[in-house]
């Protein structure tokens, strides 16, 4: 699973990838986090707010710090609560 | 008694507040009139009242904002043009949620969509400038005239600066990236508890991001209230100086804060008699235009559109500066 975080680096992008980290480690998961904040790459996900959240290159939220719950909802369900 | 006027007064002026810090200061021992007694009563006073005024506003305009994702306004101004289309963008960007690390995916995703570069600029120039929270604190500290007439100018600039951005012909001045990137709609309609709960988180975050600057901005406002001589700020941002509007907007212009954190700073100047015009400007120059905003706009812009930018918005201020400073008369 990999899973990215876009954003230029703004403190709720830094939010955002410590819930990450958070729900991956709650839930066991493998995952390959990273931050992406080159605006070129960022554009190419279609967002017009920061931070969202891609995992396996499907666009999962934006705009929105998700708390670590919520991340770990959808981990398992594959939709947000 | 009339009601406005209580409002004015005790809601919104805080007069009980004023009265209570003065009891208090006179309670330690200092004189709320000496210079000492009266730095200490600004200070308090002004941060108190700004955190209470700022966690009612930022609550309450954020729930009107969960109704305006920056998604739902990229499909309302899409498809128009001509200078109803710059009003409704400039109106639009006062309630749109904002922060200015997101102003580059959202001119992004305005460009990307296929909206004219003159609405997005007004856009883009109104969203910091003019904003609900900013013109009730406006309101409070100066009175209502004033706060209707910032953000009168303030559109005025957005609806004329992304004009004549329009104008220039320059859509082929934006990075390559910009115009190819994909259009998603991420947005969602929300429920009330969803509301309330973006709401809350945006307070909390806004607070946590200003209060820095709250204090700053209120301890440079005390300082030139009580320590700096009336003929050193008159001798240089005088209203008989023909100086003073670009000499407030160059000082501005760099200087990185938000409306809040030059809210008291603009009080203690008017004070010292600086001109509203003056006082306006280095307020807009604050806002509008900032360093890392600029270098964030030069990832994805070239540089002669982010010149025209440049030159369009602080020549608004200028102007605004200069007018507001001849009929000052009228609202103060």
């Amino acid at each position: 699973m990999i899973i990215k975080i876009l954003g230029s680096g703004c403190k709720k992008c830094l939010a955002l990838e410590e819930n990450v980290k958070a729900a991956v480690a709650k839930a066991g998961r493998d995952a390959e986090i990273s931050k992406v904040t080159d605006m070129a790459e960022i554009a190419s996900y279609g967002v017009m707010s920061t931070p969202a959240l891609v995992v396996d290159d499907k666009l999962v939220s934006a705009g929105k710090v998700l708390s670590a719950d919520d991340i770990g909802v959808w981990l398992w369900s594959g939709s947000l609560p | 008694m009339n009601v406005f006027g209580w409002i004015n007064d005790q809601l919104l002026r805080m007069q009980w507040l004023a009265d209570l810090v003065s009891a208090a200061v006179s309670a330690t021992g200092l004189d709320p009139a000496s210079r000492i007694g009266g730095s200490v009563h600004f200070f308090v006073y002004d941060v108190i009242k700004i955190f209470i005024l700022l966690s009612v506003l930022i609550f309450s305009i954020s729930l009107v904002q969960s109704y305006f994702p920056p998604e739902r306004t990229r499909r309302i101004l899409g498809g128009r043009s001509g200078i109803g289309a710059n009003i409704l963008a400039a109106l639009l960007g006062t309630i749109t949620p904002f922060c200015s690390c997101s102003s580059i995916p959202l001119f992004i995703g305005f460009t990307a969509a296929g909206l004219p570069l003159a609405i997005t600029f007004s856009f883009l120039i109104s969203s910091p400038l003019v904003d609900l929270a900013s013109v009730i604190l406006l309101a409070s500290i100066f009175n209502w005239s004033v706060a209707l007439v910032y953000v009168f100018v303030g559109l005025v600039v957005a609806v004329v600066g992304g004009t004549l951005i329009g104008r220039a012909g320059m859509e082929d001045q934006v990075a390559e990236f910009v115009r190819t990137a994909p259009v998603h709609d991420m947005s969602e309609t929300m429920t009330w508890p969803k509301r309330l709960n973006y709401a809350r988180d945006q307070l909390s975050e806004i607070i946590h991001r200003v209060w820095l600057y709250v204090l700053i901005g209120v301890g440079i406002g005390a300082a030139i209230h009580n320590w700096v001589p009336e003929s050193v700020i008159s001798g240089l941002l005088g209203q008989d100086k023909w100086w003073s509007v670009p000499v407030a907007t160059i000082i501005g212009v760099p200087m990185y804060a938000d409306i809040f954190g030059t809210l008291p700073i603009a009080e203690a100047l008017i004070g010292k008699g600086v001109g509203l015009g003056t006082v306006l400007a280095f307020m807009m120059a604050v806002t509008a235009l900032s360093l890392p905003s600029i270098i964030m706009l030069k990832r994805v812009v070239k540089l002669p559109l982010l010149a025209l930018f440049l030159v369009v918005v602080t020549g608004g201020i200028l102007g605004i500066g200069v007018l507001f400073n001849a009929i000052t008369h009228w609202f103060i």
